[in-house]
């Protein structure tokens, strides 16, 4: 088979079309972190973030709104801050309350984002200071434990006496 | 059986009814090189014409040229009077139909044996019924002295045998020009002997076009009715074996009787010897 | 060529390009030859008895083997969950969905891809595809088209052996010579095993990956300078270019059918 003047143009094209795949691909299978909408940054405190992890989604009535960008630790005030990405397509009001939720018995661990009262809405930079921490599991159990034992006896116990 | 016309719209040169192949003012050569510069040769129909020349001089080129594996940077290379360069594939194809070619060292096909290596070309250009292919083949291994040896595969003959099955092929379809490339290249005297005399006899019997591209002086001059020698892209001579074999020019006179120098020098061009093993000179004085 | 001249590094870059370009034209040649190239069939067959037929050994072997340590694998890390009934869906599912395709596409390059490289690499330093050319016969028509469906029918029908010899000896090592039980053996592998889903996207797999290997076979040895160095290189790329293709592709496909 010939060498044709045009197999430069052939090559750039096949190229293009192959990472054109591969970029479908990708993006079909969720693999691609792109994100073509805008969004706007707020950042959040929490006591205890649990198994919360960069891009971990933020939710509002279980719809995806957002994603976690980073998470660091706040060294004055002992405490976890949360850095989010929201969409622009979605405001919240000011007085917006954030609470760690984790998806199924035992699935990954999401912001769950309830709506507040206020007129005016979250802007890009502004801190939540509503928030709820993730609930750890071995203080559950110590606190039911706690409960049962103030509970006192038990009335089958007091019945019999 | 088709085959397509060659292409129409090419314009044939005036039907050459003296010469089955021409070359005009033809040029060729890469990275730099020329290794064909303006070269105008004609082949005449019905002889055996020779094509000599020193390694690297363009010989192969030429044949490469008329096949249609390489096409000329200028000039027009014409074939039964249509410029094989400016062929289309279909015209090319059919132009292939009516040559045939023997490569220097036979080039048969090794997973075939010597049989349907000849019948090669038959089966993919033909319809005909298997008994008439065989009939075919065994006559062309007959012509070459092979038919005794058509159950043979190609790794149990002879380089000598090798050439001449090849020959075989190249005849097959009945061809009106042979293109030879070094068909005496490493063979031993009987069997140089019966190659040449069978490419003589091939072109007489078969009213066949044969170029033959060879070094071997002595048996291509014996077998060949006009002789071009190429030298320094262009043409040294062209004539009668006896014009090449008597001539004076200082290029073919070297070449014909096999003197180390001349012309073409002996010594590859570089420093000269004083430079090499002469006295080491000193920073200043002449060398 | 020398790396800090543009006009070098220009000319290297068109000519890479320009050989990308060559190979995809020739792809595509041989796609659209299928037609005129299976009804020669007694070409293909015959290529496909040297490219199948001959690999059918290492293959069948090696998934016995494959079967064999996926059953003991598998079965040392699912007794610890006590889900060692389960070991005949893991072992039909690794198989059929990768094992089986892909690491037939492996051997396959490996064993029949080099001798297709070598033998047309040979082909090519031999002069007899020039003589062909001579003789107007396309060698691609001739030569490479048959060699190809050859190759497409045949790794398909290869990696469908290897995932059936692996479940056969994941079965052995399973419920022969360990104990587990037979019946939950096939049950579970019957009701977890999707016909479309599993088997069929293996299928899907090595259908792409046979278009693959074969073609970068074909490439390398239709494109291999004609010298013993040229074809030795030639055969080595094949295997290399081969291999890294079929793992890339097999990230693509995975991530595109068993999507999360």
């Amino acid at each position: 088979m010939e060498k044709s003047k045009s197999d430069v143009w052939v090559g750039i094209f096949v190229l293009l079309g192959a990472a054109a795949l591969l970029f479908l691909a990708l993006q079909s299978a969720n693999l691609l972190r792109l994100s073509f909408q805008p969004t706007y940054k707020v950042t959040a405190r929490f006591d205890n973030i649990g198994g919360l992890k960069s891009q971990s989604p933020v939710k509002s009535a279980g719809v995806v709104v957002g994603r976690v960008d980073a998470i660091n630790f706040d060294d004055k005030s002992f405490q976890a801050s949360v850095q989010l990405s929201l969409q622009d397509r979605f405001v919240f009001p000011k007085d917006s309350s954030l609470k760690i939720l984790t998806s199924g018995l035992l699935g990954e661990q999401y912001i769950g984002i309830e709506a507040g009262a206020d007129e005016k809405n979250l802007a890009a930079g502004d801190v939540i200071t509503t928030t709820q921490s993730a609930v750890v599991l071995e203080n559950l159990i110590s606190q039911f434990l706690y409960n049962k034992a103030a509970d006192g006896p038990s009335p089958a116990a007091g019945a019999k006496k | 059986m088709d085959s397509p016309a060659p292409d129409s719209t090419t314009p044939a040169v005036a039907a050459d009814t003296d010469n089955l192949v021409v070359l005009r003012d033809v040029s060729f050569g890469y990275g730099g090189r020329k290794v064909l510069d303006k070269v105008s040769l004609a082949v005449p129909r019905g002889k055996v014409t020779a094509l000599m020349g020193a390694s690297g001089g363009g010989k192969t080129t030429v044949l490469r040229l008329i096949g249609g594996q390489a096409r000329a940077q200028s000039g027009a290379v014409l074939f039964d009077g249509h410029d094989v360069g400016a062929m289309t594939p279909a015209a090319l194809f059919a132009a292939r139909r009516r040559m045939g070619m023997l490569f220097q060292f036979g080039a048969l096909f090794t997973d075939l044996d010597v049989f349907e290596n000849v019948a090669f070309p038959l089966r993919e250009h033909t319809d005909l019924s298997d008994a008439l292919i065989r009939d075919i083949v065994l006559m062309k291994l007959d012509a070459v002295g092979l038919r005794g040896a058509r159950t043979l595969g190609t790794s149990e003959i002879s380089g000598g045998m090798a050439r001449r099955v090849a020959m075989a092929r190249a005849i097959a379809l009945d061809p009106e020009l042979v293109l030879y490339d070094e068909p005496f290249a490493g063979l031993d005297p009987i069997s140089l002997g019966i190659s040449a005399r069978l490419i003589r006899q091939l072109n007489d019997a078969m009213g066949l076009t044969s170029i033959v591209v060879s070094h071997d002086v002595d048996e291509t001059l014996h077998i060949a009715d006009h002789a071009v020698v190429l030298a320094n892209g262009g043409i040294a001579l062209q004539g009668t074996p006896d014009e090449i074999r008597h001539s004076t020019d200082p290029l073919v006179y070297q070449f014909v009787h096999a003197q180390p120098d001349g012309p073409v020098r002996f010594h590859y061009p570089g420093a000269t010897a004083e430079a090499d093993f002469g006295p080491p000179t000193h920073g200043g004085s002449p060398s | 060529m020398r790396w800090w001249h543009p006009a070098d590094v220009g000319r290297a870059t068109r000519e890479w390009f320009a050989g990308i370009g060559w190979a995809a034209r020739l792809f595509w040649r041989l796609l659209t030859l299928a037609v005129p190239t299976l009804r020669r069939f007694r070409l293909v067959s015959e290529q496909l008895h040297f490219l199948g037929n001959y690999s059918l050994a290492i293959i069948a072997v090696s998934g016995l083997f494959v079967g064999f340590v996926l059953g003991l694998q598998g079965y040392y890390t699912l007794q610890r969950y006590g889900a060692s009934s389960a070991l005949g869906l893991l072992v039909a599912l690794s198989l059929v969905r990768e094992l089986g395709p892909v690491v037939s596409a492996l051997l396959f390059a490996g064993r029949a891809g080099t001798s297709l490289t070598a033998e047309i690499g040979l082909m090519r330093a031999g002069e007899q595809i020039t003589a062909m050319e001579m003789m107007a016969v396309d060698p691609v028509r001739r030569i490479l088209a048959p060699r190809f469906w050859a190759g497409v029918i045949a790794l398909p029908l290869l990696s469908a052996v290897f995932s059936a010899v692996g479940i056969l000896g994941g079965w052995v090592v399973g419920v022969l010579l360990i104990g587990v039980d037979a019946g939950s053996f096939w049950s579970q592998m019957q009701g977890g095993v999707d016909v479309l889903l599993d088997v069929g996207n293996g299928v899907v797999k090595s259908i792409v990956f046979a278009f693959t290997v074969t073609f970068v076979a074909l490439l390398q040895g239709y494109s291999a300078k004609p010298t013993p160095e040229g074809v030795s290189r030639a055969t080595t790329r094949t295997v290399v270019v081969a291999s890294l293709a079929v793992l890339g592709l097999d990230f693509l496909l995975t991530a595109m059918m068993f999507s999360i």
